[in-house]
């Protein structure tokens, strides 16, 4: 795999840039429990990088490592070169480290709109006095934000709900709205937990397009855990196995695919 | 019109009034409930401790001066100046400021995940701390408060209500000030919230932290940001009140009368604490005129409590509190 170095071309025919984020040795315990054993890979610039596993297997904990809401027992999260010291939840946020979560966590008394415009926070440079005070460059500031959210809304096609308070929305439309509001903050990683869980086909089919369309349209790198595997196979580049918190299986979908180890975590084979 | 429906009428209005007054004190209440889900007991505390450092600044007191004396023998009590009152105000909301990021330090960064109850009793535990200290650093006497505001009795109103009816109402000037000052806090406050990133931020704290912080929130500075806002709020009620009735320890109870008008205007809504404040000080004061009377009077101490209760029967969540909605 050293050839990669310098990214690849994908099956259908995308660039791949550089390595952006690399895990080295990552173990996470929760007292006696160890949800993450020793695992290592990388994420690069551009790749639609997805993780899977049975039940348990320690991949949304993985993603919570990756934005920060747990600190691995041990191991390095480097990012654009640099490794991550111990950092909150909300500075990582700040490195453009965007996520949704499996049990969907929007603002439900917030409108669709001011949802969205939560996720440009980071991106606010006016203080808190400008703010107050509506002075000067506060209110053409938030136009500017205000812009780039309706594009959004236009992209992922949700402007008939802009107003609603997102509590009333429907379980698809909530998704969707979540995958907005990372989108907003332009981010440089994109971190989807179960985007596609609890959906009908339709819905999947859309939220599979919008993944795509988004990575081609903005090249934004996403990382994803999904449990269903044909989705999982069309919409990555590469994919991690987990099972039991150890990896099993790295690279290309085709290829995990016949991995031994892969199938048998999937069907279930006798451990002895 | 006949006299008993004027007089009916200057009731209601100085009703009115009287609920802005609560509902200045309710506001800091909501605000603090609906960024940390907290029911911060200490806000009325924190309107005397506002209170107290405004009179203190503004009249050269030495802090601490008791203390002081008893531990050095001397007998230092002012610094011997005075500072003007708009200055005055300011330095307190700066302290208010201070107080709030001491508390966030010493108090709540602690208390982060664990249940309402604890975070309640801290409050509680920080209630009694705070009015020992504002005695100690302050001294235990009234205070007169004087920051310039209109005392007594409107002559304006008196007269255009005389020439209107042919009967003056007596509608105190400093009520007036309180009605002008709490619509613009609010207005200030309303705007604050809904247009400013800080607003949406605090929103947004408020109804999900883990989702709050995957945007990037940092939720100790929202918590700072919402106690400096709710300090500066209890500044403002500790000037009303304090201007009104002097500054003294029993300010600290008003916070008691800020209760029945948040059930009845519900936990989570400025607009709810300034109708339940209006609804609380107009019924209050028309029972004690029309009922009170019959039954040897003194209602206004029970009366707020017992409409609160029986809201609570109809309309737990208040008038414009988040409907209660348990899925299964």
């Amino acid at each position: 795999m050293n050839d990669m170095s310098d990214g690849y071309i994908t099956a259908d025919g995308r660039q791949i840039g550089g390595v952006l984020m690399e895990l080295k040795n990552i173990t996470l315990k929760f007292g006696g429990v160890t949800a993450i054993s020793d695992i290592s890979f990388d994420i690069r610039q551009g790749e639609i990088r997805a993780i899977i596993g049975p039940n348990g297997a320690g991949k949304s904990s993985m993603l919570n490592v990756i934005s920060g809401f747990y600190i691995p027992t041990e191991g390095e999260v480097w990012f654009k070169g640099y490794k991550r010291g111990p950092m909150r939840p909300y500075e990582i946020a700040g490195l453009g480290i965007a996520r949704t979560f499996q049990n969907i966590a929007l603002f439900d008394g917030m409108s669709v709109l001011d949802n969205i415009m939560t996720g440009r926070l980071t991106l606010m440079k006016s203080g808190l006095l400008s703010q107050a005070m509506w002075w000067g460059g506060a209110s053409k500031e938030e136009d500017a934000h205000r812009e780039k959210v309706e594009k959004i809304i236009d992209f992922l096609e949700i402007q008939p709900i802009r107003k609603t308070p997102v509590g009333r929305l429907p379980y698809g439309l909530k998704k969707r709205v979540e995958l907005a509001r990372a989108l907003a903050a332009e981010p440089k990683i994109l971190l989807l937990d179960e985007p596609m869980a609890g959906m009908n086909v339709e819905e999947k089919e859309d939220m599979c397009r919008f993944i795509l369309d988004v990575n081609d349209e903005f090249g934004t790198t996403t990382v994803l855990i999904e449990h269903d595997m044909g989705v999982v196979m069309d919409l990555s580049d590469r994919v991690v196995v987990m099972d039991y918190g150890r990896k099993i299986g790295d690279g290309p979908p085709d290829e995990v695919r016949n991995n031994q180890d892969v199938i048998d975590a999937y069907l279930g084979v006798a451990h002895d | 019109m006949p006299d008993q429906l004027l007089f009916a009428m200057e009731v209601t209005l100085n009703g009115l009034m009287a609920g802005v007054m609560y509902a200045l004190v309710a506001l800091g209440f909501v605000l603090i409930y609906k960024a940390s889900g907290i029911f911060n007991y200490a806000q009325g505390v924190l309107a005397l401790f506002a209170a107290l450092t405004l009179v203190g600044i503004q009249q050269g007191q030495v802090p601490f001066a008791h203390l002081i004396n008893a531990m050095t023998g001397m007998h230092v009590s002012h610094f011997g100046w005075t500072v003007p009152s708009i200055l005055a105000i300011i330095l307190t909301a700066g302290v208010m400021v201070g107080l709030a990021i001491v508390i966030e330090k010493l108090v709540l960064k602690h208390l982060v995940n664990q249940a309402p109850i604890i975070l309640f009793m801290a409050t509680i535990g920080l209630a009694y701390f705070l009015e020992g200290f504002g005695d100690v650093m302050w001294g235990a006497d009234i205070k007169k408060l004087d920051v310039g505001l209109p005392q007594g009795i409107s002559e304006t109103v008196e007269s255009v209500t005389d020439s209107l009816f042919g009967y003056g109402f007596f509608i105190d000037n400093l009520d007036i000030v309180a009605t002008v000052v709490a619509v613009l806090l609010v207005t200030a406050l309303t705007l604050f919230s809904q247009y400013s990133k800080q607003g949406r931020a605090l929103r947004a704290v408020a109804d999900d932290h883990q989702a709050a912080l995957s945007v990037g929130i940092s939720l100790r500075f929202i918590w700072i940001l919402v106690w400096s806002i709710a300090g500066f709020v209890a500044l403002v009620a500790g000037i009303m009140w304090g201007s009104k009735s002097g500054v003294q320890f029993s300010l600290s109870l008003i916070a008691l009368k800020a209760l029945p008008v948040l059930m009845l205007g519900g936990f989570t809504s400025i607009p709810g604490a300034i109708v339940g404040g209006l609804i609380i000080g107009v019924g209050e004061k028309l029972f004690e005129f029309t009922i009170g009377p019959m039954i040897g009077g003194a209602t206004e101490n029970w009366f707020a409590y017992v409409l609160a209760l029986i809201f609570l029967v109809f309309r737990p969540q208040g008038l414009f509190g988040e409907k209660i909605i348990e899925r299964v």
